[in-house]
Formats: C-alpha cells, structure tokens, sequence
C-alpha cells in the first residue's frame, strides 16, 4: 500500500477516487450503466452461472454413463442433456467468457482508455446476449432439442422436437457476439493513450483483437447457417435436405466455416491471458513479443481455412482432405511458436507460483498435449479411425476445458483484485488449482482411450467392454466438479470478506496496474503517457507518467 | 513391440489390412506428442525452480529471442507434422481406392439398422457375411439421416448420407465376428444401431452363398422386418430390371445401344462421357445414382435437360436394383459386373 501511494505521489496523480463499485450502487445504476467495466462484471456473472449450468448438465451426463445400458434416464432425455451441455458451454460460456467478461473490463485499462469507443453498443451486446441465453435455454428445456449443438441436417430438419426458438436464440447471440467484436476492434484503434504504439499494445489486448477479428468475418455466416436451417424447418425450402432436393453435407461446410473459427474465437483470448500472466509471474518481459503477437493473427486467418477437417469421412474429396489436413496443421504451428515462447519467458525470470501460475502450467500441458492430438486428428488417415469417437470428445476437451477453462480461471484469479481491490485465500486456490488439474486429467485422459477403443460418441449406451474406462472419466468429472465448488464459495467469501488490497498486488507491470484497483468509474483521472514496452521488468520506474490531457 | 503399445493404448485387434498400416503411424505420432508435452512440462517445473522469485523487487534482464531460435521453434514442429502428414495422406488415398477386384454389397442405413444386399444374391439385415482376405466394397447410402459406418477393429469409417452414395473398401485379414457402430449421430436409437461383420473363410463363404442362392436359407439375419414378409424379389439385376420398366426408365433409355430420348444403358457403366459444359467424366455408380436424384446436375453433351427426380420416388435398395441392373447391360459378354479399372476413380467434387 505504502509504496504504490509513493509511486501515485512521484506521478503527480491526483488521490484515490470513488471506485466504480461504489459510484451508484442501486439496481439501476448497473442495469442501465455504460461503464466497461460495469458491463465486464455483469458478464462475468451471467458466464459463471451459465457455466455451472452445463457443468451440472455433463455431470448428469457422466453419471448415466456409469452404466452400459439404460440408467438414470431415457435415451431421448441423454440427447436433450447433452444438447444442453454443448449449446450452454460453447454459445452462452465459451465464446463470451473471457473477451465479454475479462476483455471489457481490462481491456480499456490496459490501452489507457477512459471506455470502449461504443459504450451503449457494449450494454446493449450484454442484453442481447442475454435476450438470446434465455430463449435458447428456455427452448431447449421447453422444447427438448435433441441435435447436438452442431444441428446435422437432415436430422436436424426433420426431427420432431422443437428448434425453431433454439436456433433463434443462437441467431440472436450471433449479434452480441459481432457487436463485442466491432466495439474492441474500434477501441484498439482509436483509444490508445500517448506512447502505445502497436508494438507496445500489450498480448491480452492482441489476443481480443484477433478474436475480435474472427468474430466480425465469421458469426454472419453462423447465423446464416441457422437461418436457413429453420426456414427449411418452419417453410419447408429444399437446401439441406436431400428428399427435397437440398445437400446435408453443405450444411456441414456452413457449419463449420463458422465453428471451427469459434474454436480460436474461444482459445485465442486465453492465450492472451496466459501471455500477460506468465510476464507478470515470472518478472519478465515476454519472450518474442511479436511472434506472440503475430502468431494471434495467424492463427485468426489460417482458423478461416480449415473447416474441411471436421468432413474427412463426411464423402469429401480425397484431395480436399490433403489440402484441409496440412492447412490444420499451420495452426499448430502459430501454437507451437506461442508455448515456446511462454517458456523462454520463463527463463531467467523471478517465478512465483501463486495460482494463476499453477494454471499457467496446466494450461501449458493441456494446450501442448491437445494441440498435437489435435495435429494427429488432422492426419487423415488416423482420423478415420478416430473421428465421432470419443478421442474427439478428449481431443476438444483438452483445448476448450483444458485450455480455455485454465486460461479463465488464471484470468479469474489474476484480475479478481484489479476488479474488486480485494485479495481471495491463496492457500485455498491452489487445493482448488491442483483438485481441477488433477480432476481435468482424470476426466478426459480415460476418453482419449475410450476413443482408440473405438467408442463413438454421444452414445447412450455402449457396449459393456467400454465400461472400465467410463467410471474412470466419471470419477475425473466429480473431482472437477468439487474444484468448481471450492473456488466459487472461497471467491464469494472474499468478495464479502477478503482483505482489501493495495493496488498492484501482483507487483505487475501491466499497463491496467496504473490505475487503482478497484478503478475509479472513468479509471484514470489523468490518460497515462506510457513509456516503456508493456512488461519491462529492469526498472522499478513505473511504466507511464500521467500527463494533463 | 506392436502388440504391446496397442494394449498399453487400448486399440483394438487388428482385422483388416489397414490396421496395422494405421496403429504404426498411430504409434509414431502418439509417441512424440508424450514426449513433447512433457518435455514442455518438465522444461517449466525446471525453470521454476532454477529462477525463483528471491525478492518481492527483483528485477530481470530483457531478454529478446534470436531470430534463429524462432525460426526453430516453427522448423522443428513443422517438419514433424509435415512427415505425419505425407504418411497419413498417402494411407488415406489408399483407404479411398477400392482395388479392381473388389467384391461389392450395397448398403442401407436407417433408423436404426443396416441393411446388405449382395449383387448376386441375397439380402440381410444388421449381419454383414464377407470372406477373408479379399477387397470387399461397400457402396453405401441412407434412407433417413446421415450414418456413419465403423468397424473400430477394421480402422474404417465412413459416413453414409442420403441422396449419395459413399464408398469405403477393407480387406479383412482375420475371421472372426466383428461389431459395426453408428458414428454419426441419429436420434434416439443412435447408440444402439449396432451391426455385426462376420468375416468367414473364403471357402465358408462360398458354401454359404451358394446355399443362399439353393434357396435353402430364406430366413434373413437379425430381427424379421416387413421384408421378410415380401415376395421373393430375386436378384439385384432382375429387381432392377423390373424397375426399369415400372418406373419407365426404359421409355427414354433405350438398352440396346439405339439413340433415344435419353443416353442409351447398354455399356453405359464405365464409359467416359463429355458432358454439356466440355467436362468428361466417368459413368460409376455415384454417377448413376447423382443423374436419378438430381439429373440436371450433370447432362451429356447433345442430349436435352428433359428428365425427372427420381429422388422421393425410388428407396435406397430400389437405386441399388437399378444402378446393378444398368452394371449388367454390357455388350461384350465377358466384361460383365464391376471390373474395369477408371471407374472406381474416387469422384471429386462431389
């Protein structure tokens, strides 16, 4: 506390100010707000509740699959769950989590913006996401979707369950998600304080960025996809379905010309976390600040490139599948060349392992080992005999849990005293880091076995020499699930009751350290003039000095 | 060697020639990934405790990667994936070439079960007889939804969609009854549309046709369905035969080598065709059956875009009957059912 007030004095920055937490504090003044961050935290609850809801739907899952033959519930019950659990992890979690909650509330801060360019787009994408979430949870649970979250046709268009409203809800998530992504493009470029160049744009602010990027190009076509599939429901027009004429596997290439972007729509903003806390975890500067940079970029435009590996076996021709499987393979590559260079970051650095870098290293593992199974998959020969298995599941699961969840939860736990000045239990997070770590690896290692074996997936019940290796997973998940619970009641407890923090608890560099924590509604009271590249650890000399515009 | 990483990683036997071909490539890449992702591992837990943070102000030198470091960090990864990749892409365009030789039965998903039927012979549901040790090409298609057949101890998949025909070959190696399993998802019988290959040697399978054909097995495998209750049907060729001339395919195609309305069917099977827009294809199977669902898709040169859809008006073993029958009309006698080389060429673009 007393050094950063020191530092705060030699800045000539005026005192602390009001946080934004305690300017306004009725109802309204959240619902109807236009700070950032406001929209940021309010997102973050949404995402967190959505999460727990498909985390409870997999477990129901889970548990069903203890047993080879009919267990818990039906089979037309299984297929709504597990329909549930993809459409609420990927539409309404995994692509808002970390660039709606975290990237809305940190991003501005570390630009040295005072807010987004558009701050009632930025409300108004919160209540879309929301007006959508609620539709599509209510349709599936009202109308008991029954496709997956992928939507196959013909299935899709000739099964008798109800998807109309679904596919609505997802159309209308599809706008929040473009509305985000125009708002952070646009704030990138024109609301950098003096003295951030782009080569100084810090890496969590480049990962959005390329998100971004992919959610602008790529959710159009998303929800052109839908749209057509519920026009050919509800109108009956022939495009997918061949008895009236249609191709189902073009639905595919729709599809997936959307979805296999989302993939990195998803794991690019947790490389982006990942990047800024292995700098300030290890005291170092980033290792390659422009591969790292650049190799976001990359993987946004190659992302665009590769749906073909979700159609080996789908009837494509053997010349496309050689051109999409080495296409694939660039993105491993941009992959490569990011966990390289969080590694050499690591290298001569000051490394403190509190938990954000506990899972800075599950995240490392899981990303390497999913990645490459993810290289493996796209060797076509050997997805023959793995695709639609649960290998794909593990495979997936690896980059979106894996990956993607550790790169959440880092984020969690390295902004939660930037977002609320308040400190959570160390010990208790690292029980909590290496529980989920332990349960993750538990959980998906016996399905990528299940997977050799030859288990398809989305199987309600399975032939009974599978069993083994599903109780197996199944014990996995419950430990997940406990690691879950831990974090939550340690987190809410320190919301209430943890101590309160001084403002750069981490001793980081990051530009979003120069503002007080919490921040002040319009978080700097002075624009910073920043001075140094993001994450120069040789000097103590703060990294911007306020100046007086 | 082999046997012991295919335990220790939970594969399957291996029945057909593509399984031991695939688990090695398996193997290799499997392998590297371990020691990759470990080494990253270890790599980090050895930095840590070499460079742990001493003092809460600490501070570290700015350190920038040569650029030949970074050029190794994309050389090294992208060599190996490269050399996965010609691997598994030459096996792959194996698995897509079905030999000359290969022995043909059509096959039918629906919700939820398979069903065979044999050019020559008979017909049966969820219970796949093939000999051991020959190229057996399935020729596959859906009545409802998209399908997927799999045999995990054969390494082959494919998906079987409606309104097409895919095609997938193996050569089983080891007699022995083996599972089929749905992989693509298809409604709530979805994990329980099961089959079952039973691979037979050559000389069982042979007695077992030729009973087949005696007549003295009329019961069909599996559970009796509404077929079973049926009139005889006769072989593929004279079922589509009889099509031909109930739905009137023989108005317009003659199969006598005369010009109609329509490209004579005699020696139609295997011909290459200049289409109306200067491609030149090759008559198959895909073709045949692309022309009956969709036929202006592909018109030959000189004749007029006159014909219907046959698309809701013909079910999948009734497209089989005709395409086997139009397989039939071949004028030199001795170049009779599937043999010529250029058709099996795996059809692009489609």
């Amino acid at each position: 506390m007393r050094q950063s007030e020191e530092d705060r004095e030699k800045l000539g920055a005026p005192p602390a100010h009001e946080s934004y937490l305690t300017d306004g504090t009725t109802v309204m003044s959240w619902l109807n707000t236009r700070d950032h961050k406001r929209v940021g935290v309010m997102f973050l609850v949404a995402v967190v509740f959505f999460l727990f809801l498909g985390g409870v739907f997999a477990l129901a899952i889970r548990m069903k699959l203890l047993y080879p033959g009919p267990f818990l519930f039906d089979a037309l019950t299984y297929n709504r769950l597990f329909t549930l659990h993809g459409v609420t992890m990927i539409f309404l979690f995994m692509i808002p989590a970390i660039p709606s909650a975290f990237g809305n509330f940190v991003l501005p801060l570390m630009i040295g913006a005072r807010d987004v360019a558009f701050p009632r787009l930025n409300l108004a994408s919160f209540y879309v996401y929301l007006a959508g979430a609620v539709l599509a949870v209510w349709a599936m649970v009202h109308g008991g979707a029954d496709t997956g979250w992928t939507f196959y046709t013909p299935y899709s268009t000739t099964t008798p369950t109800m998807l109309f409203p679904l596919l609505l809800g997802v159309f209308i998530i599809g706008f929040s998600s473009i509305m985000t992504g125009i708002n952070f493009i646009v704030t990138v470029h024109t609301l950098r304080a003096p003295g951030i160049g782009w080569m100084r744009v810090p890496l969590f602010v480049w990962g959005i960025y390329a998100t971004s990027v992919i959610q602008v190009l790529a959710t159009p076509v998303l929800g052109l996809t839908v749209l057509l599939v519920a026009l050919e429901r509800v109108l009956g027009f022939g495009i997918f379905d061949p008895a009236r004429g249609g191709d189902p596997v073009l639905f595919q290439h729709f599809f997936w010309f959307y979805s296999h972007p989302a993939v990195y729509i998803m794991v690019l903003p947790a490389m982006g976390v990942i990047s800024e806390c292995v700098a300030t975890f290890s005291r170092k500067n980033p290792f390659g600040y422009k591969a790292i940079a650049f190799s976001s970029l990359g993987i946004a435009f190659v992302g665009f490139f590769t749906w073909g590996h979700h159609l080996f076996v789908a009837g494509q021709s053997v010349f496309d599948n050689g051109v999409f499987g080495v296409l694939s393979m660039f993105v491993g590559i941009f992959t490569a060349v990011k966990v390289f260079n969080w590694v050499g970051t690591m290298y001569r650095g000051a490394i403190s392992f509190k938990t954000p870098f506990a899972y800075i290293c599950g995240f490392l593992f899981f990303l390497v080992f999913g990645g490459m199974t993810g290289v493996a998959l796209a060797t076509v020969a050997l997805d023959v005999h793995w695709h639609d298995t649960y290998f794909v599941v593990a495979h997936f699961h690896f980059i979106m849990v894996g990956a993607v969840i550790m790169g959440f939860l880092a984020a969690l736990h390295y902004w939660f005293p930037k977002m609320f000045g308040r400190t959570y239990h160390e010990g208790w997070g690292l029980v909590a880091a290496s529980l989920i770590i332990l349960g993750f690896n538990a959980t998906f290692i016996p399905q990528f076995l299940l997977g050799n074996n030859g288990m398809p997936r989305r199987y309600y019940q399975y032939p009974e020499h599978f069993q083994a290796l599903n109780v197996a997973s199944t014990a996995g998940a419950t430990l997940l699930g406990f690691g879950f619970i831990i974090i939550f009641i340690y987190l809410v407890i320190a919301l209430r009751w943890g101590p309160r923090c001084e403002q750069n608890p981490w001793r980081s560099k990051g530009f979003e350290w120069l503002t007080p924590s919490p921040p002040p509604t319009h978080n700097f009271d002075k624009i910073p003039h920043i001075t140094q590249d993001p994450h120069d650890y040789r000097t103590h000399a703060p990294s911007g000095v306020y100046t007086d515009v | 060697m082999n046997e012991t990483l295919r335990r220790f990683l939970f594969l399957p036997d291996q029945a057909s020639t593509f399984a031991s071909q695939v688990d090695h490539l398996h193997y290799f890449v499997i392998l590297t990934t371990f020691v990759m992702s470990t080494a990253v591992g270890l790599t980090a837990i050895l930095f840590f405790i070499l460079y742990r943070r001493r003092s809460e102000t600490q501070t570290t030198p700015h350190i920038e990667p040569a650029p030949l470091l970074e050029a190794a960090f994309v050389i090294v990864p992208l060599s190996f994936f490269l050399l996965w990749w010609v691997i598994g892409y030459r096996t792959s365009i194996e698995l897509a070439t079905p030999p000359a030789d290969a022995m043909d039965v059509y096959v039918q998903g629906k919700k939820w079960m398979w069903k065979f039927a044999y050019p020559g012979g008979p017909n049966a549901v969820n219970v796949l007889r093939v000999p051991s040790g020959r190229p057996v090409r399935l020729l596959m298609t859906s009545r409802d939804v998209i399908h997927s057949f799999y045999v995990p101890e054969f390494r082959v998949k494919q998906d079987v969609i409606p309104g097409r025909y895919s095609q997938i070959w193996f050569n089983a190696t080891a007699p022995g009854r083996y599972q089929i399993l749905c992989a693509e998802y298809c409604g709530a019988g979805h994990s329980i549309m099961r089959g079952e290959v039973i691979v037979l040697k050559a000389e069982e399978y042979e007695d077992w046709v030729s009973a087949q054909h005696r007549g003295l097995a009329t019961k069909q495998d599996g559970p009796p369905t509404a077929l079973d209750f049926a009139p005889p049907l006769g072989n593929l060729v004279d079922q589509g035969r009889r099509l031909a001339q109930e739905q009137g395919c023989v108005k317009c195609h003659s199969v006598d080598g005369s010009q109609h309305i329509g490209p004579t069917w005699l020696d139609l099977y295997g011909r290459r065709e200049k289409l109306s827009d200067g491609r030149i294809i090759t008559v198959d199977e895909g073709y045949i059956t692309e022309s009956m669902m969709d036929p202006f898709a592909k018109i030959v040169d000189g004749f007029k875009p006159v014909m219907p859809s046959f698309a809701n008006k013909l079910a999948g073993p009734e497209v089989a009957a005709i395409v086997e029958y139009i397989k039939s009309l071949q004028s030199d006698a001795v170049r009779t059912g599937p043999s010529e080389g250029p058709a099996y060429a795996p059809v692009r673009g489609r």
